[in-house]
């Protein structure tokens, strides 16, 4: 056990690609975690997606020895947090396990959206945040211009922020020395009864489930027998550790400190983020603030392109939710895409890295359908149901009322963007709740239904902000509202995965969007290709995608035949994406690309 | 039609892969080089068509006639004519010429070439194919062509004195041309030509100067609409014309399509000489539909050069081509001809009637879209379906084909 005072607990908040898996890297080279020859580049975020992408979806920890200027030894948990609003909850539990964090900007570049998602998020836990400027070694590098704007823009001082590059390790030490001098020591009592918070939770092949945990009070033994307090299930702690960046076995694990167990657990489902830990023999009185069961807000329908492989897909399913208890799936059928599953996400970038996965783990070929919330429906018998794909929509005469998922959002914006984040959110049936200025930062309150949010809301943000709006949100209860069933034709067949529901006043523009967009999206064919939208028998748009002029090879001899065969089977290989409506076949890219991007 | 009955002729293409200057559009196997060691490549040549021969002789080829030798390029017409009349007779020691053989050669129209027009002639070219390109002179300037519209007047003249039958290329759907132009200097070359055009929309390919000058924008070509109104506007004015397209790019008098040509469309037998050369041989293996080979030769003439010297037959691949791959190779080249694919052939290819392999849904769908035809003989892209070759062959050609 490590006395308080010694240990530091901290997060990295960076923007992508501003440094922050090179930073992690060089702390662990400083502290010695693993020789030069063990450094494999970027430690911390191992999985291809989180690479390629700059997000990390689990949270991962690395316990670190440092012997500061003052001769002392420290032990340093640098926590690694998803980074998307998407996983906030999660985010905020992994923040929740630390003390500070340390504020990685790009000395050029300068504060962006999802820094400041996560700082104001790290704020709320009231983190001591140490604001680092990185790449000061370029000649684009303002790093006064960047410290004002850090002040101006999040509120807090950088008059002290620690000079670094990261990639040539200039500053590495100054980081150190700060986060031993400027961060506070945990707090806790080693003989109260046992309160531990599960920060995340992963399926590891051979040790089964792993739990990341950071003790508050007590002591977390070997052997000892636990409970999890939110379901009462009790386990015997196999192992007790930390990560150094490997696995290191420890005997136990004090106030303070951050390490992971096993406990012989078979499913991360039974291992909810956020619960407290606590010991069978003398068990916490309350459990710690802030839990929250995870709930699938956004549904989609995957299908396998290849319907042979719809067992593939379900296995494959199986697995994944080994490790991500956050998703949902139940098999279901649709009549243009056969057999697949409607899956439940945490988020709209959730179903992305899921279905990433899927295809690129397990070698998948996927049709994704549009995102939509969970409608709850009150049939005029009375009768309730929960609705969670259009295509499942009751015919409206039996329809009642039908009641829409709403949330409470906060929005930052610097001022000068105001104006359009308001007239976005009042596009999106917004109500606004509260308005007030930080500096010359505008926070807006908003009441948003969900289903206006999962349709392209994050990108519209964005870019009418210049990418300086940060977005969260929690749900916020269940109204009644004027949806409608929306269908999209292809030459007069409905596209049962591109069925939306919408409120009844955004149906002619989403219909109309959707209709231009698919125009644009699906390429010209032999046969002319008529797009329509309707609201039950009426058609409120129409495009018209007119048949191909001229395709054809110029010139074919005999030294072609081979390359220009070669040719046609790689065409004849993207047939398998295509998708038959009538005379015609779209390709799949086409829905997949309408169903991502928004219209204006 | 008076086209020869059998379509399983025997051709030999030879390959003269230099050039003076390389032209913007062109990515065939073409190099500029200083000086060019003519007996030496006489040598290459000859030595490569007799090893070849015993090759594949030795792998059953069979006793064959030769129905027709192409010279391709490059440039043929740097050949000295003495080198090409030494080839023919190579050729014709080698294999017999059938009475009728067309022996053709690709000619640039610069004067300096049009000289040796006669000596071709004298050894044995019977047709001649002009590399005209285009009639107006800023026209020729953007395709990189170093001669001018009245040399291509002359060489023509003089290719109607020395051979029976002859051709020139034009290259259409150039930058910024309008229906109305390229109508008018199409009626220009309808008054030149005798029996035979090949007229080629524009393409951009990978490799070539108009490629990365294309991504840069310098230029755009026409959109999908004017590609299909300009190739149209050609179809109709040359149907009117009586030289109507046998061939999607190419337009003959009835009786003057070009025979080795044919053999490519109609997936007969060649064989290839010469740098980047390719051959089909149907070899005789005992079983019904024998064995397919693709042939490819060493691409760089150095490099081709220096393997004859190793009892080398110049062939870098020689690959057995699969049944399926026979299917799409007969389909996606016979579908280019007006008349079509006959069904003996499939049978003779793949063993099958082509809706046996093809995709049957893909078929009845251009079939009843109007882009296709089947008979008790042959299946035929029509005029619609050979304009849309490209989706048309997709749409037929079966997904997975079994292998």
């Amino acid at each position: 056990m490590t006395a308080l005072e010694l240990i530091r607990n901290f997060s990295i908040i960076a923007h992508i690609d501003h440094g922050k898996s090179t930073l992690a890297d060089r702390l662990i080279q400083a502290c010695g975690g693993l020789t030069d020859r063990e450094m494999k580049e970027q430690v911390l975020d191992s999985m291809d997606i989180e690479r390629e992408r700059g997000i990390t979806i689990k949270a991962q920890t690395v316990r670190l020895q440092y012997k500061a200027a003052d001769g002392i030894t420290y032990t340093l948990n640098l926590m690694d947090t998803p980074g998307h609003v998407d996983f906030a909850y999660e985010v905020s539990r992994s923040l929740a396990a630390c003390e500070g964090s340390l504020l990685v900007v790009d000395a050029s570049q300068g504060v962006e959206a999802q820094t400041l998602a996560n700082v104001y998020q790290a704020l709320d836990a009231h983190h001591e945040i140490v604001p680092v400027l990185n790449k000061i070694d370029l000649p684009a590098a303002e790093p006064e211009r960047i410290k004002i704007q850090i002040e101006d823009v999040i509120g807090i001082d950088a008059s002290e922020a620690v000079m670094i590059s990261a990639k040539t390790g200039l500053g590495i030490g100054d980081v150190l020395e700060a986060l031993v001098k400027r961060l506070p020591a945990p707090k806790g009592d080693a003989s109260a009864p046992l309160q531990a918070l599960l920060v995340d939770s992963w399926y590891d092949a051979y040790l089964g489930v792993v739990i990341l945990v950071r003790v508050r009070e007590g002591i977390l033994k070997t052997g000892a027998k636990i409970k999890l307090m939110s379901t009462g299930a009790l386990h015997q702690v196999e192992r007790v550790g930390a990560f150094t960046p490997k696995a290191v076995t420890m005997a136990e694990l004090g106030p303070g400190e951050i390490g992971f167990i096993t406990a012989g657990i078979k499913a991360v489902a039974d291992c909810a983020v956020g619960d407290t830990i606590t010991e069978e023999k003398r068990p916490a009185a309350t459990a710690l603030a802030g839990f929250k069961p995870s709930v699938p807000v956004v549904f989609c329908g995957l299908f396998p392109s290849d319907a042979a492989e719809f067992e593939h897909l379900r296995e494959s399913l199986q697995k994944l939710r080994l490790n991500d208890a956050s998703f949902q799936f139940e098999a279901e059928s649709s009549t243009a895409l056969g057999f697949g599953f409607r899956c439940g996400f945490l988020g709209l970038l959730h179903l992305e890295i899921i279905q990433e996965r899927l295809e690129r783990e397990f070698n998948l070929d996927l049709v994704t359908t549009a995102p939509s919330v969970v409608y709850k429906i009150v049939l005029t018998n009375g009768e309730a149901v929960e609705l969670h794909n259009p295509a499942d929509m009751p015919d409206v005469v039996r329809i009642d009322e039908i009641q829409e998922p709403w949330i409470k959002a906060t929005i930052m914006v610097p001022d000068e963007h105001l104006g359009s984040i308001l007239a976005l959110c009042q596009e999106r049936r917004g109500i606004q709740i509260d308005l007030t200025y930080a500096g010359n930062r505008a926070m807006a309150v908003y009441r948003l239904p969900l289903n206006e949010v999962v349709f392209d809301f994050y990108d519209r943000l964005k870019s009418v902000s210049r990418g300086y709006a940060s977005f969260d949100y929690s749900l916020d209860g269940y109204e009644t509202g004027d949806l409608v069933l929306l269908n999209i034709l292809v030459n007069a067949e409905p596209v049962d995965a591109l069925a939306l529901i919408v409120h009844r006043t955004q149906a002619d523009r989403r219909g109309r969007a959707l209709c231009e967009k698919l125009k644009d999206l699906i390429p010209q064919q032999m046969f002319q290709i008529a797009i329509q939208a309707a609201i039950g028998g009426r058609i409120i748009a129409r495009e018209t995608v007119r048949a191909m002029r001229k395709d054809v090879l110029s010139k074919c001899y005999g030294g072609d035949i081979s390359r220009k065969r070669k040719l046609l089977d790689k065409q004849k290989e993207g047939k398998k994406r295509m998708r038959q409506f009538g005379k015609v076949e779209i390709p799949q890219s086409a829905f997949l690309a309408a169903l991502k991007t928004g219209p204006d | 039609m008076s086209l020869p009955p059998d379509p399983r002729g025997f051709g030999v293409y030879v390959h003269w892969p230099f050039c003076r200057s390389k032209c913007p559009y062109c990515d065939f196997n073409s190099h500029v080089r200083e000086k060019i060691e003519a007996e030496a490549w006489e040598h290459g040549l000859v030595v490569s068509l007799v090893r070849q021969k015993a090759r594949f002789e030795a792998q059953g080829l069979g006793a064959r006639r030769v129905s027709s030798i192409f010279f391709g390029g490059g440039t043929p017409s740097l050949m000295p004519p003495r080198l090409v009349g030494t080839i023919i007779d190579t050729i014709a020691r080698l294999w017999p010429l059938e009475t009728d053989a067309e022996i053709t050669l690709e000619a640039n129209p610069t004067s300096a070439e049009a000289e040796n027009f006669a000596g071709y002639a004298a050894a044995g070219v019977n047709r001649l194919s002009i590399g005209v390109q285009a009639l107006e002179v800023n026209a020729l300037g953007f395709l990189g062509r170093t001669h001018d519209p009245d040399e291509a007047r002359r060489a023509i003249a003089l290719a109607t004195q020395h051979f029976p039958r002859f051709s020139f290329d034009l290259i259409y759907a150039r930058p910024g041309q309008s229906v109305a132009a390229w109508e008018r200097e199409l009626r220009q070359a309808l008054d030149l030509a005798v029996g035979h055009l090949s007229l080629y929309q524009l393409t951009i390919e990978p490799g070539t100067a108009f490629y990365g000058a294309h991504a840069r924008g310098d230029f755009a070509l026409p959109d999908d609409a004017l590609a299909g109104d300009l190739y149209e506007a050609t179809q109709a004015l040359l149907t009117t014309a009586g030289l109507p397209a046998y061939e999607i790019s190419n337009h003959a008098k009835p009786g003057q399509e070009s025979r080795h040509n044919l053999l490519y469309w109609r997936y007969g037998d060649y064989l290839g000489v010469g740098p980047g050369a390719h051959g089909r041989l149907t070899l005789e293996d005992g079983t019904p539909l024998g064995r397919k080979l693709a042939t490819r030769a060493q691409k760089a003439p150095e490099t081709w050069l220096a393997s004859l010297d190793a009892d080398n037959d110049g062939l870098t691949e020689v690959d057995a081509v699969a049944v399926p791959d026979r299917l799409t190779e007969l389909t996606m080249m016979g579908l280019r001809l007006a008349e079509g694919v006959p069904l003996a052939r499939y049978l003779r290819e793949t063993g099958v009637r082509p809706d046996a392999s093809l995709d049957a849904t893909g078929l009845s769908r251009m079939i009843d879209g109007g882009f296709l035809t089947q008979t008790d003989t042959h299946l035929t892209a029509t005029d619609a379906g050979r304009q849309r070759l490209n989706a048309l062959l997709t749409q037929i050609l079966p997904e997975d084909a079994p292998r």
